[in-house]
């Protein structure tokens, strides 16, 4: 008994001495360890997933110089700090944080670690070896609100919301200018479900709204609810993270997605050859972070080369989504004609576009 | 009148994933048991259910295995609390967490699976009545049955001898025992159903409800049932009342949203709840009735030897 325990016991040592030397001799040719923390299950369609299939494409483009490993359902809070500091101990030279309540423990971690890189994605707080991403999300909002406003015949649109953010309001307020730039009638209702992730009630939200007249619905939450409801109700949809046809066949017109793979490489790559500096990235329809999914077949052939048109014109810089004149709610000309939104009050946006109906929560 | 009527109806759908969990436990916990494991049977049974639905493309045999797969996880729960004589309220929370975690492992590749819900039954000419018709005669076969395990539970527990026994489990085990029956097989009856129940509620929101598996997707109710029957102080009766007068607030405050009332909607968010609150203390405030109701041997192990 004793001797087939100290015999454990020594193969147990020979293991972990081997595996020491072995990681030393791997040592030379180590691949950047790259590592992502998620806030939701990866799941098939929505942010996300996303995420990981920006990190997907990382790996597919620089190969064996890179080796990642993710970390989903991470709750906002002290347990990410605890996520991030793991992956940093373990020798990651390279950490993406994906979510917005991960701003702050990211800070944290980072200062412990100066020579570990970490990219926090939608936060506004940078250091020496922290940079932030986000993406335009609202040029496809735009966009997508295009093809809605071209579609609609109630001329109501509904919007199912989770938080009054400067995000989702930008979102809100890009896809009602692109419908009213086709269709100066439309009204959009919005309903807040102060909710991310909560099928039944973005359900529920989707199914009120297309019983007060809307016959074109989107989301800004996490599932794929509302573009369900829509196929069940025979009425349009526009899908937002990720394609979401396959839920709504019929339904679904196209959805604002957006994709992460070609900033994670480039970022890789600039932290292997040592040229990485913290920076404050926020890219768009013309950098390829985001796209318009393909367009429902019912949409008509002028409208789609329409949409294309106004595409590229966001790449080359000749239409802007927030271009004035723009008023708000109250009719008030807040963006004068031919001015532009600094990203700055773009990032801080907290009112409503004329055509959205009901009063923004504060 | 269309308007009313489409809130009424998603009333009842919004409401119909609680009256099934909040009705099975309500039976557990008139026999003694308190089971607060009713998130994780439910969404266990939501996965099974969407599961073989989705391979066998047969809804019915998809709420079958929720169903089962419910009763199944409450099985657990039972053999901790019951043959182990584990603390019930720990085992309860255990069963949760266990509940969501499995979940999410059985749903692993059920999530880019989209279903086709389950079609209405219109009853012949009934349906065709105004605001009746499409109220109460064209709804989804598990509205109906929740219709009918209301009724059946009511009659069970307050018209049966079984129903009697059971309930004098709850209030006292030792008595039920001296006359010559096994607590120990009742309430595990009584928390097989419980758990039956909650798979069944999980089965409405996977198959019927919102037709798609995503993690969690349960998102709480399991919890808000479990508080019903406290509210509605243990009575059939007002479990309905409470689900659908959550559902239907719930229904309401986008409606007043869509409409573009000047309220905030985070205020409007917590009207569910508060409603649901304040209406069944209100009609339940009357100390004795709930001294009356509320089982005597509640989340009590219950020690056969002693």
């Amino acid at each position: 008994m004793k001797l087939r325990i100290f015999y454990k016991l020594g193969m147990r040592a020979v293991a972990g001495l081997a595996s020491i030397v072995l990681s030393l001799t791997a040592f030379a040719a180590d691949p950047l360890k790259v590592g992502f923390v998620y806030v939701s299950p990866i799941g098939d369609a929505g942010w996300t997933y996303q995420h990981d299939q920006g990190r997907l494409e990382m790996e597919k483009r620089l190969g064996d110089k890179v080796q990642t490993k993710y970390i989903e359902s991470v709750p906002e809070g002290g347990e990410s700090e605890r996520v991030i500091r793991q992956f940093a101990t373990d020798g990651y030279g390279l950490i993406f944080t994906t979510s917005f309540g991960y701003m702050n423990p990211t800070i944290k971690v980072a200062k412990q670690f100066p020579n570990v890189v970490f990219e926090h994605a939608t936060g506004y707080k940078t250091a020496k070896n922290v940079g932030t991403y986000v993406a335009r999300f609202y040029e496809g909002r735009y966009l997508a609100g295009i093809v809605a406003g071209k579609m609609t015949k109630s001329n109501v649109a509904g919007y199912v919301a989770a938080f009054p953010i400067p995000e989702v309001l930008r979102g809100i307020n890009a896809f009602t200018l692109g419908m009213r730039s086709v269709n100066p009638a439309v009204t959009v209702k919005v309903i807040w479900v102060n909710s991310w992730f909560d099928p039944g009630r973005e359900r529920e939200a989707a199914d009120v709204l297309i019983a007060q007249g809307a016959d074109v619905v989107t989301h800004h939450t996490d599932s794929t609810a509302v573009v369900q409801a829509a196929e069940e109700a025979g009425v349009w949809s526009v899908g937002y993270h990720s394609d979401m046809s396959k839920y709504g066949p019929k339904s679904h017109l196209t959805a604002a997605t957006h994709h992460w793979g070609n900033y994670y490489a480039k970022v890789a790559e600039d932290v292997l050859a040592g040229t990485w500096k913290s920076s404050n990235i926020w890219w768009g329809i013309k950098e390829g972070m985001i796209k318009l999914a393909p367009l429902n077949p019912a949409v008509p052939a002028e409208v789609q080369a329409y949409v294309m048109e106004q595409e590229m014109g966001i790449k080359d810089g000749a239409v802007h989504p927030f271009r004035g004149p723009i008023k708000n709610q109250d009719g008030e000309e807040v963006v004068a004609a031919g001015a532009v939104l600094s990203d700055e009050e773009l990032a801080t946006m907290e009112w409503y576009v004329e055509g959205v109906e009901g009063k923004l929560p504060k | 009148m269309d308007t009313i009527v489409g809130i009424l109806l998603a009333t009842l759908g919004a409401g119909t994933p609680l009256v099934f969990a909040a009705l099975g436990e309500l039976v557990s916990e008139k026999s003694g048991v308190l089971n607060l494991g009713v998130e994780g049977m439910m969404i266990v049974g939501a996965v099974c259910g969407f599961a073989v639905a989705a391979e066998s493309g047969s809804l019915w045999l998809g709420v079958i295995t929720s169903i089962v797969a419910g009763a199944g996880t409450a099985l657990l729960f039972g053999v901790l609390t019951l043959t182990f004589q584990a603390n019930q309220v720990a085992a309860g929370l255990a069963l949760t967490i266990f509940g969501v975690g499995l979940s999410a492992y059985i749903g692993l590749d059920y999530t880019s699976v989209a279903l086709t819900g389950m079609a209405q039954i219109h009853i012949p000419l009934l349906s065709e009545l105004p605001i009746v018709g499409p109220l109460l005669f064209s709804l989804d076969p598990l509205l109906y049955l929740s219709f009918v395990c209301f009724a059946a539970i009511t009659y069970f527990l307050y018209r049966t001898k079984a129903g009697l026994l059971l309930r004098a489990v709850g209030e006292s085990p030792e008595s039920a025992l001296s006359l010559g029956y096994s607590v120990i097989a009742i309430r595990y009856m009584a928390v097989l159903f419980g758990g039956a129940m909650a798979g069944l509620g999980g089965a409405y929101l996977a198959l019927v409800y919102t037709p798609l598996w995503v993690e969690a997707m349960t998102a709480g109710r399991g919890w808000i049932a479990l508080a019903l029957v406290v509210f509605a102080t243990w009575r059939p009766a007002r479990v309905m009342i409470g689900a659908y007068l959550f559902g239907g607030v719930t229904i309401i405050q986008f409606h007043v949203q869509g409409f573009g009332v000047d309220i905030p909607s985070q205020l409007l968010s917590t009207l569910p709840y508060l409603a649901t609150i304040v209406v069944l203390v209100l009609i339940s405030r009357d100390i004795n009735t709930i001294r009356l109701n509320a089982p005597a041997s509640l989340g009590k192990a219950y020690h056969p030897s002693v």
